[in-house]
């Protein structure tokens, strides 16, 4: 979710396989650098794959360009991977959020092939989006700062989870400012 | 001289750690048509001679200087057909970059890039070095940049250069840190008006100007310079 010079990037907590929870601490949102979160939803072991694979590429671009890479630049770079693996796909759905030039917010999310789908306010991935497009909808208002932003996401987030039976477990809220990250855990239905 | 004995194979050193090749390569470029390039705070203007076999040769359909990228263009001195080789890779591998990241490649990535090919066939079996210098010019996020690639594959990156012949004629002493693009463009007409052999004009020097929104191969606006500078 996007707010006044800083967004936000939430997800659950929840792994699990149809009815039986694995883990209840469960880290799906992953950072890039300082300023670009990436959240993967879907198959537990293809986000973390898909997370090391990125991490590799993003370090060797760190290496080459002496520089971070920008959050549209790694959009297309995900949105491009994901596309190799057309015929045989990662099954996930990235949410990508960071800081671009000047520190303007960017967030997007793409499908598990790599349709990417730019958005100015919020976007949504996983097993309960349907329920968080409309929480979302309902509760976002544009530039937000830090603090409200983070009531927002969370009581987005929070409603939705409790509602859906694969999701779940508390959730998990990054505040990026261009100053500072600050990472907190929400609790929820703990079910 | 020792060194003879070794200049057969590319890929085996001589006694006095030099690949003769590489030497070779150097002079064939030596012995080519002036070029040279001059960074200005502005941007970044790339000259060559074109100098044609013979008058009935249409000069129109000889390009030397060439685009890689909307805002890089390079020039060579050597070998013609090496460079047009060169040229088609780096053109490659600018679109490729652009492919996975949707933004235009970093001067210095591709230059880096095109060292790798020149690299490469210094060091494969079977190939001989690229008998060409190029002078890589363009405008990214850092600003204008001047590269000049070698055979051997190593780069620098330069205010201002000139390689092929006659470059004795250099511009240490017309170059100023802080030069606008229209000065540059009158010192490169000027250093290559010094070791031209013959008449200087529109039809035999070709003149390219990047700047931050536009990079332009000039044509017949070389004459309109060239009668400022006289």
């Amino acid at each position: 979710m996007v707010g006044k010079n800083c967004f936000a990037i939430a997800s659950d907590r929840r792994l699990g396989v149809q009815l039986q929870t694995i883990a209840t601490d469960f880290q799906r949102i992953f950072k890039i650098h300082d300023k670009l979160f990436l959240g993967l939803s879907g198959l537990g072991s293809d986000a973390q794959t898909l997370h090391q694979r990125l991490v590799f590429r993003h370090k060797l671009y760190q290496l080459r360009e002496e520089r971070d890479m920008k959050p549209e630049t790694f959009a297309s770079l995900v949105s491009a991977m994901l596309y190799e693996k057309r015929f045989g796909p990662y099954f996930v759905q990235p949410v990508i959020a960071g800081l671009g030039e000047d520190d303007k917010p960017f967030i997007c999310t793409m499908d598990s092939i790599g349709a990417k789908e730019l958005a100015k306010d919020f976007v949504v991935a996983g097993t309960a989006s349907e329920s968080l497009y409309g929480a979302c909808e309902s509760m976002f208002k544009p530039d937000m700062d830090h603090e409200e932003l983070f009531e927002t996401i969370s009581q987005a987030l929070v409603s939705s989870i409790d509602r859906d039976c694969l999701s779940g477990w508390g959730g998990h809220v990054y505040i990026v400012t261009p100053t500072e990250v600050t990472e907190r855990i929400l609790k929820g239905r703990m079910d | 001289m020792g060194d003879s004995q070794y200049s057969f194979s590319l890929t085996t050193f001589s006694p006095s750690g030099k690949l003769v090749q590489i030497e070779h390569a150097l002079t064939a470029v030596g012995s080519g048509q002036t070029s040279l390039g001059i960074k200005a705070s502005n941007g970044v203007v790339i000259a060559t001679e074109k100098k044609l076999p013979s008058i009935l040769v249409d000069e129109t359909s000889v390009q030397k200087i060439q685009v890689l990228t909307p805002n890089i263009g390079v020039v060579y001195s050597g070998m013609g057909p090496d460079s047009r080789v060169l040229v088609r890779k780096s053109r490659k591998q600018a679109e490729q970059y652009n492919l996975l990241y949707k933004e235009p490649i970093p001067v210095t990535q591709l230059v880096r890039e095109t060292a790798a090919v020149m690299q490469e066939f210094t060091q494969s079996g079977g190939v001989r070095p690229f008998g060409v210098s190029l002078l890589v010019a363009g405008y990214d996020d850092k600003g204008p940049q001047l590269y000049q690639v070698d055979p051997s594959g190593s780069y620098f990156s330069w205010k201002a250069s000139a390689m092929g012949k006659n470059t004795l004629y250099t511009f240490s002493s017309l170059y100023t840190d802080d030069m606008e693009l229209e000065d540059a463009i009158h010192t490169a007409i000027l250093t290559l008006k010094e070791g031209f052999e013959g008449q200087i004009s529109g039809k035999n020097i070709e003149i390219g100007v990047i700047e931050a929104d536009r990079t332009v191969l000039t044509a017949a606006q070389i004459e309109d310079y060239l009668q400022e500078v006289e």
